[in-house]
């Protein structure tokens, strides 16, 4: 749904929006910052049945952030703040230094997937998961692109080619396991 | 872009602004002080206007909240 290297990738296409709504450097020189962000909301057909008719086609989303330049990392968390009921993400990222070798920044980050949506909630999770793993692996992907472009080399294949393969098949998998479970789902109403 | 459409330029003159102050100074450890307040709140008062005015639902959430429920897994 969103990604924590939109800060150094170029801007996605589907963020229509950006603002600062909030930012302070703390007593211990810290930068704490609240974004606010829209972007455009895009449903799989199969879900759409499921969602509400007046479902609006943009979602808001919040990225906290803490910079500390002392310890060189920055940790952000991004939530959305509409269509929480039926997908919520939240996504927590932590860049910091690498222990063992200073060149490298290191990337932790974890995403928590929920839906209140009862009955299809599994199956909402599901796509979520799968689309999570398969952004993963394309944000990587565009991120060794853009740093083998900036350090003037000519971008190869790289490790993250493998891994979208192995994510494109998870997300199919998980795609008809979600449909599947919806349908299930939609038939248990109406026993 | 703002999601405030009038507030777009004063986004913009403060993030220029913003972006020069924090790679030169703010992040060589440099804590003489913020110059970009003035911007600030221009830009603020535009872009809360626009976001009341939306009714898009900001208020309440704690910063970095939803993480405080979840324990180091």
């Amino acid at each position: 749904m969103t990604n924590c290297l939109i800060l150094f990738l170029q801007p996605s296409n589907h963020v229509l929006t950006e603002d600062i709504i909030f930012r302070e450097v703390t007593p211990d020189n810290r930068l704490i910052s609240r974004r606010l962000l829209t972007k455009t909301s895009r449903a799989p057909r199969w879900a759409e049945k499921f969602l509400p008719a007046h479902m609006a086609q943009k979602a808001f989303i919040i990225e906290d952030s803490i910079v500390d330049p002392e310890s060189r990392s920055m940790t952000t968390l991004t939530w959305n703040i509409t269509h929480a009921r039926v997908m919520g993400i939240e996504e927590r990222c932590v860049f910091r230094v690498n222990p063992d070798n200073n060149n490298w920044t290191e990337i932790k980050r974890e995403a928590w997937i929920s839906s209140n949506l009862y009955g299809i909630s599994r199956a909402i999770q599901e796509f979520g998961l799968a689309r999570f793993k398969s952004n993963v692996s394309k944000t990587m992907k565009g991120f060794e692109f853009v740093l083998a472009r900036m350090q003037g080399e000519t971008p190869t294949r790289t490790l993250a080619e493998s891994a979208t393969v192995k994510a494109r098949e998870t997300a199919l998998a998980a795609k008809e396991k979600a449909k599947d479970l919806a349908s299930q789902a939609q038939k248990k109403q109406y026993v | 872009n703002s999601v405030g459409e009038g507030c777009t330029d004063l986004k913009r003159e403060y993030d220029q602004c913003f972006n020069r102050w924090f790679a030169e100074k703010f992040l060589k450890g440099d804590r003489s002080g913020d110059p970009c307040t003035e911007f600030f709140k221009k830009y603020q008062t535009c872009v809360q206007k626009a976001i009341k005015e939306k009714d898009i639902p900001i208020e309440g959430l704690e910063f970095m909240g939803p993480s405080k429920e979840k324990a180091d897994s």
